[in-house]
């Protein structure tokens, strides 16, 4: 690609904005020399973005803001979120560097979210794109011999810089053209975050999020032990989007391989499982107060039943000799039955997913 | 001028904002367009996409289940 040097053109980067301290960094250096900013934003379905606790009635008087939307509106750029969740399931299913600690695939995954960012910086006529990405700071995918494989395997080559680092990689396009400045990028690396918070200290920024570990909820153990049982019990790694959000809500229980159960653990998840009545066999204690309980998998009326025994456990009546459980069929199809509530005993700890 | 409503009911954000950018890029600065949630996290987040991108929030309903959230398509996109 041929761009002209050293004209007076405004340059415009895309910046992928996860809603962290690096990249609201990333941001605001180029910024700080010209450059035309607008942030690309992915959602894949295992955000931590989203707001997975508003569905948790307790949390919802105060409600997590977006931190993407938040940067974005701190730096006075557009930000632009692309659903990218089906295209990304390849990503998770078969990473061709493989896991992190749990089911994250850092390295495949940077790369798709910069390949995806170049295809919409070449669709939008932008010149180049930016990250926060510092070298060091995470075990996978921002190592010094890992930061080549995303620029190559996205395509990007050298029109991705990486500006709180840059001057321990080799010059990039945008620097060799003249479109920033190199001096003026920097040199952070490791997992100290000290440099981050003074160069923080001296644009301003008094509040920003940090978060813990990884952007997604793929780095989270117990996420990622639901998966793979999800996985396991399908026989298959596949998902849809209704799947992994399922994963985020309720406590799941899996008393036979071909079916488990999901339990809502208070009002608000008992409000949010509601709506996918129609996708799941529902369960409902009718003789005593209790929460909502979805069948994901294939469930004979013996599993039913078991299941129902087990809903029963959750509910105001557990130690009621019967409980009278409603099962909703997907097709709408309803009956009443009468079971008796299984003891604490009869569930087994290994049956929790 | 078009009214339009969107449904983005059991949806988690951030997909009802990512519903509204998508509708709000096929319609024209003027129309209106009102977003039924039950995410209450939109009540965060649709306002501020709206400020980042010029939008006006002409309205936000919250009820207990339910927000309705009205805003008017602006000039700048
Ligand atoms: S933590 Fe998740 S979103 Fe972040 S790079 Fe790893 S897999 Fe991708």
């Amino acid at each position: 690609m041929t761009k002209i040097s050293n004209d007076n053109t405004q340059r415009k980067a895309v910046a992928l904005v996860s809603g962290g301290l690096d990249s609201m960094l990333a941001v605001k250096v180029l910024q700080e020399q010209g450059v035309h900013v607008e942030g690309i934003n992915f959602f894949t379905g295992f955000c931590v973005e989203g707001h997975t606790h508003a569905i948790r009635k307790k949390d919802r008087d105060k409600p997590k803001r977006n931190n993407a939307l938040w940067v974005a509106e701190q730096l006075g750029i557009k930000l632009h979120i692309l659903d990218v969740s089906e295209d990304y399931k390849d990503v998770v299913i078969n990473p061709k560097h493989g896991y992190g600690a749990n089911l994250n695939p850092c390295l495949d995954c940077k790369g798709f979210m910069v390949k995806q960012a170049m295809a919409w910086m070449e669709k939008n006529d932008f010149d180049f794109l930016i990250t926060g990405e510092v070298m060091g700071q995470r075990p996978m995918s921002q190592r010094k011999d890992t930061m080549p494989v995303v620029s190559r395997e996205s395509g990007a080559g050298d029109l991705l810089l990486r500006p709180l680092c840059a001057k321990l990689l080799p010059e990039t396009l945008p620097e060799r053209e003249g479109w920033v400045d190199r001096d003026q990028l920097l040199d952070f690396s490791g997992r100290n975050r000290k440099p981050q918070m003074a160069l923080a200290e001296k644009f301003g920024f008094k509040e920003y999020a940090q978060p813990a570990g990884g952007c997604c909820f793929l780095t989270d153990a117990n996420y990622s032990s639901k998966l793979a049982d999800l996985w396991q019990a399908r026989g298959e790694k596949t998902y849809e989007i209704d799947d992994i959000v399922m994963l985020k809500v309720g406590r799941h229980l899996r008393p036979k391989p071909h079916f488990k159960l999901i339990i809502a653990r208070e009002e608000g998840e008992t409000n949010f499982l509601r709506g996918y009545r129609k996708n799941y066999i529902s369960l409902n204690t009718v003789s005593h107060s209790g929460p909502i309980s979805l069948i994901d998998g294939e469930a004979d009326e013996e599993d039913i039943e078991l299941a129902a025994r087990l809903v029963a456990r959750f509910c105001s009546g557990r130690n009621a000799d019967l409980v009278t459980v409603n099962v909703i069929q997907k097709s709408g199809e309803s009956k009443d039955i009468d079971v008796k509530p299984l003891t604490a005993d009869e569930i087994p700890q290994e049956w929790y997913v | 001028m078009s009214e339009l409503v969107l449904d983005a009911r059991n949806l988690l954000c951030p997909l009802p904002v990512i519903r509204t950018q998508n509708q709000v890029e096929k319609m024209n600065a003027g129309d209106t367009l009102c977003v039924q949630c039950t995410d209450h996290g939109v009540i965060n987040d649709i306002p501020a996409w709206c400020r980042i991108n010029g939008h006006e929030i002409l309205s936000i309903d919250e009820q207990e289940y339910e927000i309705v959230i009205k805003l008017r398509v602006g000039e700048c996109r």
